[in-house]
């Protein structure tokens, strides 16, 4: 077992907690760049869509894993960070300016909803943020001069300084690009004075309300970045699908990303990874067994809602922290064998927190 | 003339629909007001309880009153079990933490449907089907108008229960205090149980009562997001306030309908429920006065 010995303040706040993090990181990117010259075409493009997922899943977890606050509307965001980018693209604007201003785009209307939803606390934001996203879902569908409706939208060949982004590989490489800088960046904002803001609000509003943080302003803000970042996965998204439906912009996209929140574990951004990589790749595992499982399970129509349904039940029941939460446990059984114990886990007596009073 | 019929005609209407949504609502407001957690599976759980009464009175032949009758105890001791053995496990965890598991649960449910009973419409034989009252001159379907008295009957009913029977009232005195309901010997647990036993039970009269207007499908719990809308029109706290603004709702969208371009229809009720939190975050009809901090 490796022992932190903390000799300087900056190690409060450094990156690489030692040396040992610096190079397995190193080692994974290296692994993940040559991913693509091994791997078949069809796997690289399915982990292509992990990373667009895992944005979009960064997007979520600055909002709800570090505010604690929910939104059911993000894959409205999505697709407005998706449709922006496609007709920039298709007026001839680079990528390199179509994907940031896609982002902030989708950041401007990450305010609009943020600002009136201030007033509201935990369900009542996830109900007004679920009107949200379904007006929006409609709009695309009906606003047919811009979106073109159910006809669909053709999302043009992007390149970068000439470079053609078509294939698989393109979008492997690019998505990658983008996640690791999302994840670069907001691990820097959670190191700021204004992620401790934010991780302050999730824990209680009247400390940090107490504590002199401006909760309007860091609520507003933590949208905003939501947004944000959820709008460049869009912009990925048009790209990863090629050809945008309104319809995919529903509810049920944004359970999807709750879901990767939650099963992946709430406030860390290795869980938006590992979460990104259970929804992607369960349908495939599905597809891949479907014919092995007994009585015909494997055809029923309706069968990856219902699983991810019953994943999402499994993991608030049984295990809150999600995959990550549990790799942790994991990992301490290892390196503190044998004086694992059976209170070493165990969650204080917890209590409703009344919304009533506060 | 014919302009004012075809508008109560509209009314009429939209006050059904509204009724079920008033349904579906208070069954929000009630599982609310006790526990503070919200029942995004609230729409599903109706769901069940139409295919319950389809499968009682298509598969076994029972007579309408008696299957309908059978199939809402079913659907109340499902709520109870519901309770029990889920959601009382996730008392203390963050808020949305219930809202992604009564989501999850609202998947798990459709899921299960769709298996026993396919993916087809599916619909039973009413008293009520394709009849019409002729109320002076105004033609109306029995369908639409057995809505309207079946949930004022219900309403009734459950004012009398809430008010006048030593159960109700140790309902509400849960729902105000848990801590003082504990000390005066009321089994809050039970309780909390028999409000989610019967806010499934409202549900079922919900989507028994639609059936004869809109078949019974898997997916007929998506109906649960309008009744958002008339929750939070009646403040999320009040039982009247949720009949109310599910009518409201009801018949604003099918005036919208009527009068809007194609496609406000759909998004009514939504833009309704932003309208009332930006600008009436309490609803209409509040009864929580100010937080105190």
């Amino acid at each position: 077992m490796r022992y932190l010995f903390k000799t300087d303040y900056r190690q409060d706040t450094s990156l690489w907690r030692h040396r040992g993090d610096l190079f397995w990181y190193g080692l994974l990117g290296i692994v993940l760049l040559v991913i693509p010259f091994v791997l078949g075409e069809f796997y690289v493009g399915e982990l292509g869509g992990v990373f667009v997922f895992a944005v979009a899943g960064v997007g979520m977890m600055l909002l709800a894993g570090y505010t604690g606050l929910i939104s059911l509307g993000n894959a409205a965001f999505l697709g407005i960070g998706a449709y922006t980018d496609a007709i920039l693209l298709s007026h001839g604007v680079p990528l390199l300016i179509a994907l940031p201003v896609a982002g902030l785009f989708t950041g401007l209307f990450g305010i609009a909803i943020g600002l009136p939803t201030l007033r509201m606390s935990g369900l009542y934001l996830a109900i007004a943020t679920l009107a949200f996203g379904s007006i929006v879902g409609t709009v695309f569908q009906k606003w047919e001069a811009i979106t073109g409706g159910f006809d669909g939208f053709a999302v043009p060949a992007p390149d970068i300084f000439g470079v053609p982004i078509q294939n698989a590989t393109g979008i492997y490489y690019l998505s990658l690009a983008v996640l690791v800088i999302v994840l670069w960046f907001s691990a820097n904002i959670l190191r700021t004075p204004l992620g401790r803001a934010m991780v302050a609000i999730r824990d209680s509003e009247i400390s940090a309300q107490s504590m002199g943080i401006h909760l309007a302003r860091y609520k507003t803000f933590a949208f905003a970045l939501s947004a944000f970042i959820t709008g460049l996965a869009g912009a990925l998204f048009a790209h990863y699908v090629r050809f945008l439906a309104p319809d995919a912009f529903d509810v049920l996209l944004s359970v999807q990303f709750v879901t990767i929140v939650f099963v992946g574990g709430l406030g860390s951004l290795h869980g938006v990874v590992l979460g990104a990589l259970f929804v992607r790749l369960l349908p495939q595992f599905i597809a891949i067994v479907r014919d092995d499982l007994p009585f015909g399970i494997g055809r029923m129509p309706g069968l990856e809602p219902s699983l991810y349904g019953l994943v999402l039940v499994i993991v608030i029941l049984f295990e809150p922290g999600g995959i990550y939460g549990r790799w942790i446990k994991i990992k301490r059984w290892f390196q503190a064998y044998p004086f694992k114990r059976r209170t070493s886990f165990r969650r204080q007596k917890s209590y409703a927190r009344s919304e009533r009073l506060r | 003339m014919e302009d004012a019929a075809r508008l109560l005609q509209l009314v009429v209407n939209g006050a059904a629909a509204g009724c079920i949504y008033g349904l579906i609502a208070l069954g929000f407001v009630l599982i609310y007001k006790a526990t503070e957690m919200i029942n995004f599976a609230q729409g599903d759980i109706m769901m069940l309880g139409g295919f319950f009464a389809f499968a009682l009175i298509t598969h076994f032949g029972l007579n309408y009153w008696v299957g309908a009758l059978l199939a809402i105890l079913l659907t109340a001791a499902f709520g109870f079990a519901l309770d029990a053995v889920v959601l009382r496990r996730v008392i203390g965890q963050p808020q949305f933490a219930v809202v992604m598991l009564t989501l999850g649960l609202g998947f798990i449910f459709r899921a299960a449907a769709g298996i026993t009973w396919g993916y087809d419409s599916v619909g039973f034989e009413t008293p009520f089907t394709n009849r019409t009252i002729n109320l002076g001159g105004l033609i109306l379907g029995q369908d639409n108008v057995s809505i309207i008295v079946g949930t004022v009957l219900l309403c009734g009913v459950l004012y009398l229960f809430f008010s006048h029977t030593r159960l109700g009232i140790a309902m509400q005195a849960s729902s105000q205090n848990q801590l003082a309901a504990y000390y005066m010997g009321i089994p809050v647990r039970t309780v909390f149980s028999l409000i989610w036993a019967i806010s499934a039970g409202v549900a079922a009269v919900a989507g028994i009562l639609l059936s004869p207007v809109s078949m019974i499908d898997v997916n007929m719990g998506f109906l649960g997001i309008k009744a958002f809308a008339a929750a939070v029109l009646g403040g999320f706290g009040s039982i009247p306030g949720a009949l109310l603004g599910g009518v409201v709702i009801g018949i604003v969208e099918q005036l919208a309908g009527y009068f809007l371009p194609a496609g406000f229809q759909e998004v009514t009720s939504n833009v309704v429920l932003l309208a009332t939190l930006i600008l009436r975050p309490q609803g209409l009809f509040a009864e929580i006065a100010g937080k105190r901090v």
